[in-house]
């Protein structure tokens, strides 16, 4: 048969060859199908009373999620038992019936039951559809008592997330919800299946892998009508490893109390490594109602609300800093020798550039005064002149070493950058060249300066430290106490990059703001403990404008400056920073201020 | 080129008719096997298995418009054309459930790793036709090809797809003891594998060694493979001689079947044909095979041989691992039936190869 080319001894061999791979594929094929003989015919009649009398189904345990502490190691959030009601279709003898009786004993609408009913092919009947989850304990007690005159009923427990305490530090907490496709395929999740509840945002979400723990399950051998006859093989779940935060409880409540009824952030640390002790945004929503899903119209409610609960402002809230930014400036100015501690420059109540007029805060002005007392008084019209001796791309270089228009690099959420503008970045961004009046504007923190909380509180922790920025972490360790998956160490970002004269003034004159009587913080001194801070009032609206509203005492609430406080204390010795931003909340000194006090009094435990 | 009307009188209708039927036979029991899943997609595999049939039909009788011996003189383009989309796997394609293994060109999703069985083959054919003056192949004359296999394999692994990469492992084998080994070579190709299992152990994703481990030891994994094995042998076992019927087949209908279109396709028909049905399809497989060594035999060249060879170990080791596995005598290890399961790459890529086999066996009487 093979013709040209080919040399016949060759195709000899080959053909032989053929031959025995024919046989042997021969061979094995027939091998399954005697296998199959074995399967099918001689023992199939046992598979056959397998597969038709006893059917093995798979039965998931889920397992106990990890537990959420506070560095005190009280509980934030922990599980519950939640009874959940089930019907069996098959079993119900009479719906109609079934149906009244179920509704004198819960709120529950029958039409909907019905409903699902209806949609459940006669093929799956004796599956269980679960028709209402976490019952109350009345309903509870009620069915518990009818059960055998509801056959078809049964109550199965389960375990349901629980947030302690509701809001508290919910936007560092984050929330559940249930695992979608996309998350599914992605690989991120090894230990999760369709169905699960997952953790979408904050600690939930970022460290969901530790919390999540293993589901277990177990082979059930159940009858023709679903009915459970025996385990067959179980596999324990292993529990998820809890979590220890940084965060502070009593502080927290404390910072959620004061922030109750208005808009703004409260964040507070360790000025020393970074330890986030609390982080509050309000307003806030309370997790729990995530749990058993939630109303897509009420999640858009939530996403498109000009509150924007789901913000966490503490960390992607964008301010302008106002007078915190002159922390900043007076690092900037000593650094490049611009300002003189000792240097009296008068400040007259205005300052004239062009044919703009600037205004200090204070009407006529503070007179002659010098570096400690233009931060005390929270002078304008020093810094004014200050940043005009500087220029905006200095300002730019010195913010940016104070860790401004960055990101932190907090663990958790959208952290915004903030911004701190260059005249490069002017001419990139609107094509016009920077316009010295900005400059002037800038150097008490307005124009285009975006600060968020969180970089303010590091910001005062890094003057009072040394000059170190760490990072922001949240989380002590995850595990036990011994025996840890992670554990908290401090990560230094970067330093201040200034002299330690120069840090050394600038603290004097922090301190002066809050223990002078003078000074503009003085509603956050408390008596026996040096506290050190700076106040500030960013505008919202031009001033001008407001004035061309004409009417002091009725100015629209939003028109209302953000008002803002950082604070460190003890000053010899820091062992807490905070910032407080009240939005719309008028002046530093009076609405932010006695916040940052209190706060303080608390985690330092002074009863005065 | 004038079409040659000798190439028609030579048309292999043996083959064509082999593969009606079991494309018929697949179709009918892929209907079966979506039926409860219809809601969720079901119908769209299914529908989808009919489209890739007749476009597999169709790419079947394209693939016999050209002397396959250009492939011999193309071999070379065509496998690195292949290598580089299995690169571009790694570097532009879409991760399922934790695997990289598909890449989406102009809204056409595909897996370029079921391509590349028949690139291998027509690449190892096309180097041993050149090299045939061998009687007795030595190690050392064999370092090309396993460089050719080595590459692909490993970009294989990577993705990870084990099941594919073993199949390619096991075609090479196939020709390579073919082509005839001296005892000694082979004994050492034997201990290197070996050898190099702990190799590849360490670098099996945590649930393919559970695969491996609980068909060691069922009881280790009651809720992964080791369930599915069971459920498995109890809807092979259950259908006795003549099977629960068409639609019938309450592992396949109440959910209690794992993968039931794709990997254990096999256990539908067999729960609902019996061993009447099942014994009848892995037949038809042999006939499919023993026809494609017939064809083999009657090649007037070496390089037609060793193709058609090549080929027909796609379908013998693909049958014999996936049917194993469905009745208990492997562990899960994700290897489709070809023909039987769902899968368009696996449809398109197996209805190519057997357009070759049929373009050898209808040029089997040309002289060049």
């Amino acid at each position: 048969m093979r013709t040209s080319g080919f040399d016949p001894v060759l195709v000899e061999i080959l053909n032989r060859r053929l031959r025995i791979v024919s046989i042997l594929v021969f061979l094995i094929i027939s091998a399954l199908i005697i296998r199959l003989w074995f399967l099918q015919i001689v023992n199939g009649p046992l598979y056959r009373a397998q597969s038709e009398n006893n059917r093995i189904h798979l039965q998931k345990i889920p397992p106990f999620r990890g537990t959420i502490m506070d560095r005190k190691g009280e509980l934030l959030v922990d599980n519950r038992p939640s009874f959940d009601l089930y019907i069996i279709p098959e079993d119900i003898q009479d719906r109609k019936q079934f149906l009244t009786c179920l509704k004198f004993l819960i709120d529950i609408d029958p039409e909907q039951i019905s409903d699902k009913l209806d949609k459940t092919s006669n093929l799956y009947s004796f599956r269980s559809i679960l028709i209402k989850k976490d019952i109350t304990r009345d309903e509870l007690a009620a069915i518990e008592t009818h059960l055998f005159d509801l056959p078809g009923l049964y109550v199965q427990p389960s375990i349901q997330r629980s947030y302690l305490f509701k809001n508290l530090a919910s936007h560092v907490i984050g929330y559940l919800g249930e695992i979608n496709q996309n998350e599914l395929k992605s690989g991120k999740y090894p230990d999760n299946s369709a169905g699960d509840l997952i953790g979408k945002s904050g600690v939930e979400g970022k460290w969901h892998n530790y919390l999540n723990g293993m589901a277990g399950g177990k082979q059930v051998e159940v009858n023709a009508a679903g009915r459970k006859l025996q385990d067959l093989s179980i596999k324990l779940p292993v529990p998820g490893m809890n979590i220890i935060l940084t965060i502070d409880k009593d502080l927290q409540s404390l910072a959620e109390e004061k922030l109750r009824d208005k808009k703004g952030a409260i964040v507070a640390l360790d000025p020393n490594n970074g330890e986030i002790l609390a982080m509050s945004s309000s307003p806030a929503i309370d997790p729990n109602m995530f749990i058993g899903g939630i109303q897509k119209t009420e999640w858009e409610k939530m996403i498109s609300s000009s509150d924007s609960p789901m913000q966490n402002r503490a960390i992607s809230g964008q301010y302008p800093p106002g007078s915190l930014f002159k922390i900043a400036m007076a690092l900037a100015g000593l650094e490049e020798g611009v300002i003189d501690p000792d240097e009296l420059i008068t400040c007259s109540g205005t300052y004239t550039l062009g044919n703009r007029t600037y205004q200090c805060w204070k009407e006529g002005g503070h007179g002659s005064i010098n570096l400690q007392r233009a931060i005390m008084e929270s002078c304008d019209i020093y810094f004014y002149k200050i940043g005009i001796r500087l220029g905006i791309d200095k300002i730019a270089h010195y913010a940016k070493m104070c860790g401004l228009g960055q990101k932190t690099g907090f663990e958790l959420g959208n952290e915004a950058e903030g911004l701190i503008p260059t005249s490069a970045w002017k001419l990139k961004r609107f094509g016009v060249p920077w316009q010295l009046g900005e400059t002037v504007s800038s150097s008490i923190g307005q124009s285009y300066i975006l600060a968020t909380p969180i970089q303010m509180a590091r910001l005062i922790s890094a003057v009072f430290n040394g000059g170190k920025l760490y990072q922001p972490k949240i989380v002590r360790y995850i595990g036990n106490e011994s025996d840890d998956a992670y554990r908290f160490t401090p990560t230094l970002i970067g330093e201040l990059g200034v002299r330690q004269e120069n840090l050394e003034l600038l603290k004097e004159a922090l301190i002066s703001v809050v223990n002078d009587p003078q000074g503009t913080g003085a509603r956050a001194k408390i008596q026996g403990i040096k506290v050190a801070g700076k106040t500030g009032t960013a505008q919202v609206v031009a001033l001008e404008k407001i004035k061309n509203l004409d009417s002091d005492d009725e100015i629209l609430d939003k028109f209302q400056d953000h008002s803002w406080f950082v604070a460190i204390a003890p000053a010899e010795n820091p062992q807490i920073a905070l910032a407080v931003l009240i939005e719309h909340g008028g002046h530093g000194s009076s609405g932010a201020a006695p916040i940052a006090r209190d706060l303080i009094k608390k985690y330092l435990n002074i009863d005065r | 080129m004038m079409f040659d009307r000798r190439l028609l009188q030579h048309f292999d209708w043996i083959l064509l008719l082999i593969l009606i039927l079991i494309g018929a036979i697949s179709t009918i029991n892929l209907y079966s096997a979506t039926f409860p899943i219809r809601d969720v997609g079901g119908s769209q595999i299914f529908l989808k298995h009919i489209y890739w049939f007749l476009i597999g039909f169709a790419l079947l009788l394209l693939m016999t418009t050209f002397d396959y011996h250009l492939l011999e003189r193309l071999a070379y383009l065509i496998y690195f054309f292949s290598i580089s989309l299995l690169v571009l796997v790694l570097v532009l394609g879409e991760i399922y459930s934790g695997s990289q293994r598909w890449l989406n060109i102009w809204g056409i999703t595909f897996q370029p790793s079921e391509f590349f069985k028949i690139t291998l083959i027509i690449v190892l054919a096309a180097y041993f036709a050149d090299h045939g003056e061998y009687t007795e192949y030595r190690l050392r004359d064999l370092w090309r090809p396993f460089l050719l296999i080595i590459v692909p394999f490993l970009l294989i692994i990577k993705q990870p797809d084990l099941g594919t990469a073993l199949i390619l492992i096991f075609i090479s084998f196939s020709i390579i003891l073919f082509m005839k080994v001296n005892w000694k070579s082979l004994l050492i190709l034997i201990m290197i594998s070996l050898l190099s299992a702990p190799f590849i152990w360490f670098n099996l994703k945590d649930y393919q060694q559970k695969r491996i481990l609980s068909f060691l030891n069922p009881g280790s994994d009651p809720l992964g493979s080791g369930y599915h094995i069971i459920q498995s042998k109890i809807a092979v076992g259950s259908g006795l001689l003549w099977g629960k019927g068409f639609l019938k087949g309450t592992q396949t209908h109440l959910h209690f079947l794992p993968e039931q279109h794709s990997d254990f396709a096999f256990s539908v028909m067999a729960e609902e044909w019996g061993f009447v049905g099942s014994a009848f399809l892995l037949i038809l497989y042999l006939l499919l095979i023993l026809w494609g060594i017939n064809i083999a035999k009657n090649s007037k060249d070496m390089f037609g041989t060793i193709l058609a060879v090549g080929i027909v170990s796609i379908v013998f080791w693909q049958l014999i691992i996936n049917v194993s596995m469905a009745i208990g005598l492997l562990p899960v290890v994700g290897i489709p039936l070809v023909f039987l399961s769902s899968g368009g790459s696996s449809i398109i890529s197996t209805m190519a190869g057997m357009g070759l086999l049929m373009n050898i066996s209808m040029r089997r009487f040309m002289f060049q």
